[in-house]
């Protein structure tokens, strides 16, 4: 009768034994080893890393086979992991522009110099379930975009390049370091420069310091990459609807490897740490000017971990709907709102908090009930009796 | 957990956090921002109490981990394992004997002495959210002492029901100057908060708030001369060891509608019952 809730400690031991069993599933069926979920889920890998904000594909793999799959929850126990590690330094800014591109396209102009590479994308393939990779046993037939053209200069990375599926032959021998298509408008001073809304050098950190408001740009730049996919998408989503119009076009996303330098002090020089693949959105947006400005375009950004384009693009789209204090708009609508974007896109935040609600609240229900029966007993209404 | 420090967070987040303690002690009721750290257990669970706990344990503390009340509700067993697994520390169901109290929706019913601390796991810890939802504009309002809009709100409860609306989380003033939510416990709680000689702290992981009711430190519950504070009664005793004034929890018995009521604070109830 009265263990309900007040239930303890064997209860707990028992749900995690159980949860343990499930997570293995049929023990008959081989277990899943984090080679398997890093090569053949690393989409999966790539979006525990970018939200987890750690960049670490085998512990990624670790979370989401001990996460059941469930990637809000690996996210969760990668950032767990990551809170207990030591800050010893920033790394300089990546240059994106020397990146090894995999993949490379711009919806503004037909061609650009360096070329449109489509790379490994979904985008043209047609949603057909495809029955072939239900049955492991039979080696499939190479598809037959076997004959990409192999890049001319790329003899560093042929992994990643041959798999470069090239639609142009736009800039011969630029596969690695393809200028920025945005950089094209920027000599022409169609669109706004790039600045830093603040000279002091130092990059805010989220992690380790609470939201202030208003957020700068680097703090906002943080949480949207830290930020839930799926409620990033719905606010860029939503700009596109008209909740914060701001006319995008997508100047160029680029995804491949760049590298992680950092410098030293006691050095004086940088060395490379590593090398990330990222991909980076650059978001072009119209803005009719005011009375200090004249017309121009404006910029939206994203960057991501891995290949985790569409984040990217809706993190772009948000990016330039926040701008909106800084750029003399009326933000009228939630994507243009900061306290409301920032302080909602977390989803270790947010999951959390919207199942507290799983934890006892019975004392304060019992307060409420005490309330509301005097309530009713003023308005003269009656107990009804408790007993048949 | 060998690889993990005592306590589990790194000494540095817990002297940002003491430092930031430190503030909210001298600031009673001010909410003092901090670099809230991501916590191997949920928010909502209590991540900020468990920061608080956290960096102020040493070795030779005895904690005490309720929720609800009681020491044997779920989550309040899982932090107390939390604790124990990475500090080592003793534990105990006693009030009496614990240094600290970590606590989720309820004040122990025993009362406190100086020297203990009472850590609060706090949700939101805004009083005016629910009418101000903008963070930068609820700061300004305390700032300016500012708080017009929670007294309208009492009184239009009052003209509109005959009574506050609020039965926990029901707003103080602390020390005659901020005001305070005094996290979700029972208003039947709030008098104990008022010049308690224990050292109250509260914490709100995901917020990444914290405050502070220093010892023997005025908190009032709001109210008008015309309608003061009241809290609840209950025509029931605890159906176990007969006490009349404490928290009761109702138990649903049977599904006719059969009811018991016993009392939420479980080490308070056993030490009555044991008595001789």
């Amino acid at each position: 009768m009265y263990v309900a809730v007040k239930g303890g400690e064997q209860a707990i031991e028992a749900a995690h034994a159980q949860l343990a069993e499930d997570r293995r599933g049929d023990a008959a069926v081989p277990e899943l080893t984090l080679m398997q979920i890093e090569q053949q889920l690393g989409l999966a890998v790539d979006r525990v890393m970018t939200e987890g904000s750690l960049y670490d594909r085998e512990l990624a793999a670790l979370a989401i086979k001990q996460a059941r799959g469930d990637l809000v929850e690996a996210i969760f126990l990668l950032r767990a992991y990551r809170t207990t590690l030591a800050r010893f330094g920033a790394s300089l800014p990546v240059d994106t522009t020397r990146m090894t591109i995999r993949r490379r396209v711009s919806a503004t102009f037909k061609d650009v110099p360096g070329g449109q590479i489509l790379g490994p994308t979904f985008d043209y393939t047609h949603r057909l379930l495809d029955f072939s990779l239900a049955d492991p046993e039979r080696e499939r037939e190479p598809t037959a975009a076997v004959d990409c053209p192999k890049p001319t200069s790329g003899s560093a990375l042929p992994g990643h390049a041959e798999r470069a599926a090239r639609q142009s032959e736009g800039g011969v021998g630029a596969i690695s370091g393809p200028p920025r298509v945005i950089d094209v408008l920027d000599r022409e001073g169609l669109i706004e420069p790039e600045r830093s809304d603040d000279d002091s050098g130092v990059v805010g950190d989220v992690t380790r310091e609470p939201l202030a408001f208003p957020a700068a740009r680097d703090v906002r730049l943080q949480n949207l990459a830290r930020a839930d996919e799926g409620f990033v998408l719905a606010l860029g989503y939503a700009t596109q609807r008209g909740y914060g119009r701001n006319h995008p076009f997508a100047a160029e996303i680029r995804i491949g490897e760049v590298e992680l330098e950092l410098a030293p002090e006691e050095l004086g020089f940088s060395i490379t740490l590593g090398e990330l693949t990222v991909t980076e959105c650059q978001m072009v947006n119209q803005f009719t000017g005011s009375a200090a400005a004249p017309p121009q375009f404006t910029r939206g950004y994203g960057l991501t971990f891995g290949h985790t384009e569409r984040k990217a693009m809706a993190m772009a789209l948000v990016d330039r709907a926040l701008r909106a204090r800084e750029l003399g708009e009326a933000a009228r609508t939630p994507p243009q709102d900061e306290e409301f974007v920032l302080y909602h896109s977390d989803n270790v935040e947010a999951s959390g908090f919207v199942q507290h609600l799983k934890l006892p609240h019975h004392v304060d229900f019992q307060s409420e009930l005490v309330l509301l029966r005097t309530l009713r007993a003023e308005a003269g209404i009656a107990p009804a009796t408790t007993s048949p | 957990m060998s690889r993990y420090n005592f306590a589990f967070l790194d000494e540095h987040t817990k002297r940002m956090i003491r430092r930031a303690l430190l503030k909210a002690v001298a600031i009673p009721g001010y909410q003092v921002p901090f670099g809230s750290r991501e916590m191997p257990l949920s928010y909502g669970w209590g991540t900020g109490a468990v920061q608080v706990t956290a960096s102020i344990i040493g070795p030779d503390d005895v904690l005490k981990v309720i929720d609800q009340g009681a020491d044997d509700t779920t989550n309040a067993v899982s932090i107390r394992q939390f604790f124990r697994r990475t500090t080592g520390v003793r534990t105990t169901t006693r009030a009496h004997d614990a240094t600290i109290i970590q606590t989720r929706h309820r004040v122990p019913e025993t009362r406190l002495a100086e020297g203990q601390i009472v850590v609060f796991q706090v949700p939101i810890p805004e009083p005016l959210r629910w009418l101000e939802p903008r963070e930068t504009e609820t700061r300004t309002m305390h700032a300016l002492e500012e708080y017009g809009v929670m007294h309208v709100r009492l009184y239009e409860d009052i003209t509109r029901h005959g009574h506050v609306e609020t039965s926990y989380d029901y707003p103080v003033r602390v020390n005659g100057r901020y005001l305070m939510r005094p996290s979700p416990i029972p208003k039947f709680d709030n008098p104990k908060l008022d010049r308690n000689p224990a050292l109250l702290l509260f914490g709100a992981g995901r917020e990444k708030r914290m405050y502070a009711v220093p010892p023997y430190t005025s908190v009032r519950s709001l109210d008008f001369e015309d309608y003061p504070f009241t809290i609840e009664r209950w025509e029931h005793a605890c159906a176990l060891c007969g006490a009349r004034d404490a928290f009761l929890d109702e138990i649903v018995v049977d599904d006719k509608g059969g009811r018991m009521f016993v009392c939420s604070d479980t080490d308070h109830c056993e030490r009555r019952r044991s008595a001789p």
